[in-house]
């Protein structure tokens, strides 16, 4: 009987000895796969699509469903309810029925929501605003993760110098109570009534950009460090190592071994990034220091609800709704993604 | 004869997975009596950790499907209450684990948790617990017991960690001790010692071993008997002479002919054993281990071998060959040179 | 240890001052800004201007106003307010015990719902309460913190005021817990409860993640092995190792709020507390008290993190043998 030799053999296991395929799936696949199975996290995502397409339909919404510019004062304005003629802004409110006081929900096309102290239309303000906190919220998300993530590379993979630095100013920043910087900066960039000169760029002083650029630069440092981390333990792993001995340069290995898997950390992130963008933001507008008039948002609306808030409520109550399920909407969607993409979730499985 | 103290009867044990049922486990038995040690081989994925781990009702996932009995001292644990289970675990049964640095908690000192199962299953007086900690410290080989007995775990180094765990196995005097790979994660120097401490202390508290290993080499000298797994089912068992001087199944030589030997003429190189061990959810047709046998022939892809008694009592294999077939073929596998010179 | 103490005393010096000359410049030095303007109020003239800044001082080097700032600050502690005109360093302690009352009101709550929500949620796993609850939490998380203030006024002060359930809400405000207990308890327990949802859903989502990430691990599998009941293995194991991660949060969040992070609330329920008079100061470019508010912040916040620290490492020995 001649020797065992496993070269000669050349056992090959076919699909019936192994006893059927087993597919590999790469890990964006199973995640996918987790994800599309997670039912309250897609019904999140759609929520949150709504609630994106229905603020950004606003100027649709304010011209031919509500019939109104809800950026100009309509005081003096009149509607009609049932054939009778209704003064917007009506005479006669508040405990010594002193006070004038706009007409509330009237559940029609126009004002839907009622109007506010200048006679605006509520719900039209309310889209408008919507759009507003979306494209901040978004936006500065966004904008701080693209700082991060270049920041992160940089002193993560090139260490030294530039790692100390970078990271002494980030910790400087992280360790500024992040409320204080946001309302300092907030204050100070916006007091100018000629807008904000830096170099050649001139931002008018009721820009978005710079609430934008405020909330995402005090977040830079939360998107910073788990990044940083995750990229200089990349750079330990056996797989850097072997696309460095097959002679990768240092932008190869940025390009194709560690973003990829940044990638995902930033993605997970993002939802939950938004989210807290989206409130802080809110908080801003509310103490007004945030998005400026003629600008609305959702905090600002909150804020001229405020007088109002015992005689029409809905003015207030209304965009904190919408501030309430689009958080939620991307809590779960953040929720789930993170499920998805982390392999030791357990999960009741059918049958 | 006296009944077995541990029998464990046709047990399976499967897994819902998102890609099907997992068979882990797929229709064991054996014993274990009284004082014996016996010594469970596989590679990993085999099914002997989940077998072991079953015993113990530590298993704690939503998704395990049971069959079988586990009759320990003639009751079934698999029917058992919780509360009944939690007075069998640390007292009758205990268990050690492969990685002595996670397996201990790090905010406690090993002091503590040793009194802690004292206290759990000894109704002991002030004083008392500490002291039978120092004593089983020092059983097992620690040094300056009643310094380290203040010590957190991160302190020992990890042969030290595993002797203390050995130590908070041993400490209720168990009638079973169930080793599940207790020196992989440790040095070979190491690993000997281990194996001696278990060996003696085995003798000294009168226990049973179960010791779940992928080396056979480990169990060469400690175990009375062995049971070899793959793919979740035994495929050979014997006590040890019989499977170390005449093993019955091609899977069992390739163990043992991928373990360097004193005993034999030098081989020419050691065997491996070519291919990966089969899906354990749908199991190929006949025997599993077919696809990776250089024995194999027409019955073995058609028929499903059984585990049964060929060459002696207690010796069983489920191989489709004939005993002489078998030590024909064998000699050639695990000693190449001999079958030159033949 | 003492090396340690040392260590973190010096960082924190640092820090502080790193962070007062940051406000600083953010607010004197930053190009295209001119605070005399903006405190001059509405088309003001070029002497308003000028006699404003020479008034403040706003007319002498950055450096030299820095170092009069600090030194009223701290050494003759006789910083006053550009706007009220009054001392600043008496205002911010008359404002303390406001915060101080919000804030650790609210803590014992949501350190108590928030225990029991993550446990609950943890150990009823599998059932429907856990994702019952963990959506409860998501809800908490999702609420801005000042709409639900607005919300909770509208019901307690207008809505059902007059029901049997609210008629006892004070209107808003504070009183000293010596000048009137109740009157105390009453006006803060909403505001307390509307600052805890927050944090109760926050810490309840981390605890409950704590908790199952560690129940996983080995040495959780050695403590069932040897016996233990169910109940020990929680509280004695599992949740042991799992608090280390929310007390180390707790410190900082702690920090934050009593060095004036609660001004939203405190603002909704007009409570005249550190957070408020920061918001005030930071809005009328009222610079002494901004400086001193900041520094009051960032001091509580490094020395909590400093705490946070040592209790760490009391906490986990790993770190305090290493």
């Amino acid at each position: 009987m001649a020797v065992f030799e496993p070269e000669a053999e050349g056992i090959v296991l076919d699909a019936e000895e192994t006893g059927g395929d087993i597919v590999g799936r790469s890990p964006w696949a199973l995640a996918g796969r987790r994800l599309l199975r997670n039912r309250l996290a897609l019904a999140s995502l759609a929520l949150f699509a709504l609630i994106v397409a229905v603020s950004f339909a606003a100027p649709l919404y304010a011209k031919h469903v509500a019939h109104t510019n809800p950026f100009e004062s309509n005081i003096s304005g009149t509607i009609t309810i049932d054939g009778k003629t209704v003064e917007v802004i009506q005479q006669g409110g508040g405990k010594l029925g002193l006070g004038e006081t706009p007409i509330g929900p009237t559940w029609r096309s126009q004002y839907l929501l009622g109007a506010d102290n200048q006679g605006r239309d509520v719900a039209a303000r309310v889209l408008y605003g919507g759009r507003a906190s979306l494209e901040i919220g978004i936006g500065s998300a966004v904008f701080a993760s693209l700082v991060a993530l270049i920041f992160a590379l940089v002193a993560g993979f090139f260490g030294g110098w530039a790692d100390a630095i970078i990271s002494r100013l980030m910790d400087l920043i992280w360790a500024f109570p992040l409320y204080l910087l946001a309302i300092s900066l907030a204050t100070v960039l916006l007091t100018s009534p000629n807008g904000l000169t830096i170099g050649f760029i001139h931002v008018s002083p009721d820009s978005l950009w710079i609430p934008l650029v405020i909330i995402g630069f005090v977040y830079v440092p939360y998107i910073y460090r788990p990044i940083r981390g995750q990229v200089l333990s990349l750079r330990e792993k056996e797989f850097v190592e072997a696309a460095i001995a097959q002679g990768a340069s240092n932008l190869r290995l940025i390009f194709s071994e560690v973003l990829p898997n940044v990638a995902s950390t930033v993605i997970v992130l993002m939802p939950l990034m938004i989210a807290t963008t989206i409130l802080t933001e809110s908080a801003l507008s509310y103490l007004s220091i945030g998005v400026q008039a003629p600008n609305a948002s959702w905090g600002t609306i909150i804020q001229d609800g405020q007088e109002l808030l015992y005689t029409r409520p809905w003015v207030a109550i209304a965009p904190g709704i919408m501030i309430v399920l689009t958080v939620l909407a991307l809590n779960i969607l953040g929720d789930g993604l993170r499920d998805a993409l982390d392999p030791r979730s357990k999960v009741r499985v059918k049958g | 004869m006296a009944e077995p103290l541990l029998e464990v009867k046709d047990l399976k044990v499967s897994f819902r997975t998102e890609d099907g049922l997992v068979r882990a486990v797929d229709g064991i038995s054996f014993t274990v009596d009284e004082g014996e040690v016996v010594g469970i081989v596989g590679e990993s994925g085999s099914g002997k950790s989940v077998t072991m781990m079953s015993v113990m009702r530590l298993i704690n996932d939503p998704n395990a499907i049971y069959e079988g009995e586990i009759l320990y001292k003639g009751r079934n644990l698999m029917g058992v209450s919780q509360d009944a289970m939690r007075e069998v675990r640390g007292e009758e049964i205990a268990m050690i684990f492969q990685d002595p640095m996670t397996s201990l908690n790090p905010v406690y000192t090993i002091g503590w948790q040793i009194e802690e199962q004292l206290n759990e299953h000894n109704d002991l007086k002030k004083g008392q617990a500490r002291r039978r900690a120092m004593q089983l410290l020092s059983q097992v080989g620690i040094p300056k017991p009643e310094q380290r007995i203040d010590d957190y775990p991160h302190q020992f180094s990890g042969g030290m960690r595993q002797r203390v765990m050995i130590a908070l196995a041993l400490s209720c005097n168990p009638d079973l001790l169930i080793a599940d790979e207790p020196t992989t994660a440790l040095d070979v120097t190491i690993q000997a010692q281990i194996l001696e401490l278990i060996q003696n202390l085995k003798s000294e508290f009168g226990s049973a071993v179960a010791l779940i290993t992928h080396d056979l080499g480990v169990v060469a000298d400690i175990a009375d008997r062995i049971l070899v797994m793959y793919a979740g089912r035994i495929v050979e068992q014997g006590d040890k002479e019989q499977i170390f001087y005449d093993p019955q199944h091609p899977y069992t030589w390739g163990l043992l002919g991928s373990i360097a030997r004193l005993d034999r003429p030098k081989a020419r190189r050691l065997t491996a054993i070519a291919g990966q061990p089969p899906s354990l959810i749908n199991r190929p047709k006949g025997c599993s281990f077919r696809p990776r046998c250089p024995q194999a022939f027409d019955r073995c892809r058609a028929e499903d071998p059984q585990l049964t008694a060929k060459v002696g009592e207690g010796h069983l294999d489920a191989c489709h060959l004939s005993v002489e077939d078998k030590r024909a073929r064998r000699d050639a596998t695990i000693n190449p040179r001999l079958a030159d010179t033949a | 240890m003492a090396a340690f103490i040392i260590r973190r005393l010096l960082w924190m010096f640092v820090v502080l001052f790193a962070i007062s000359v940051l406000v600083f410049l953010i607010f004197f030095a930053t190009p295209g800004v001119d605070p005399a303007r903006q405190m001059a109020g509405r088309n003001p003239s070029a002497e308003t201007i000028k006699s404003i800044k020479h008034e403040f001082g706003l007319d002498r080097p950055l450096p030299v106003r820095y170092g009069l700032m600090m030194k009223h600050m701290f050494i003759s502690r006789d910083l006053i307010s550009y706007g009220s005109h009054t001392r600043v360093i008496p205002e911010i302690l008359s404002a303390t015990p406001v915060t101080l009352s919000l804030v650790f009101g609210a803590a014992v709550i949501w350190i108590v719902f928030s225990i029991l929500t993550g446990v609950g949620a943890a150990v009823l796993r599998g059932t429907i309460f856990d994702p019952f609850l963990m959506i409860l939490a998501l809800i908490g998380i999702s609420i801005p913190v000042f709409w639900l203030g607005e919300v909770v006024n509208l019901v307690t002060q207008s809505r059902l005021h007059d029901s049997f359930l609210f008629s006892w809400v004070p209107p808003l405000g504070y009183t000293p817990l010596t000048q009137d207990p109740f009157m105390w308890f009453k006006q803060l327990l909403f505001p307390w409860l509307t600052l805890s949802v927050l944090y109760i859903g926050f810490y309840a989502r981390v605890l409950r993640a704590n908790l199952i990430e560690t129940e996983s691990e080995d040495y959780i599998r050695t403590a069932r092995a040897k016996g233990l009941s169910e109940r020990r293995v929680l509280f004695r194991h599992t949740l042991r190792t799992s608090m280390i991660t929310f007390v180390s949060l707790f410190g900082l969040d702690f920090a934050v709020l009593v060095g004036g992070g609660a001004l939203l609330t405190e603002v909704v329920f007009g409570l005249p507390g550190v957070g408020l008079l920061t918001y005030n100061s930071l809005t009328s470019l009222d610079l002494p008290v901004i400086m001193t508010t900041v520094v009051y912040a960032a001091f509580f916040i490094t020395l909590a993190s400093a705490l946070v620290d040592l209790l760490y490492a009391w906490l986990d020995p790993r770190v305090r043998l290493a």
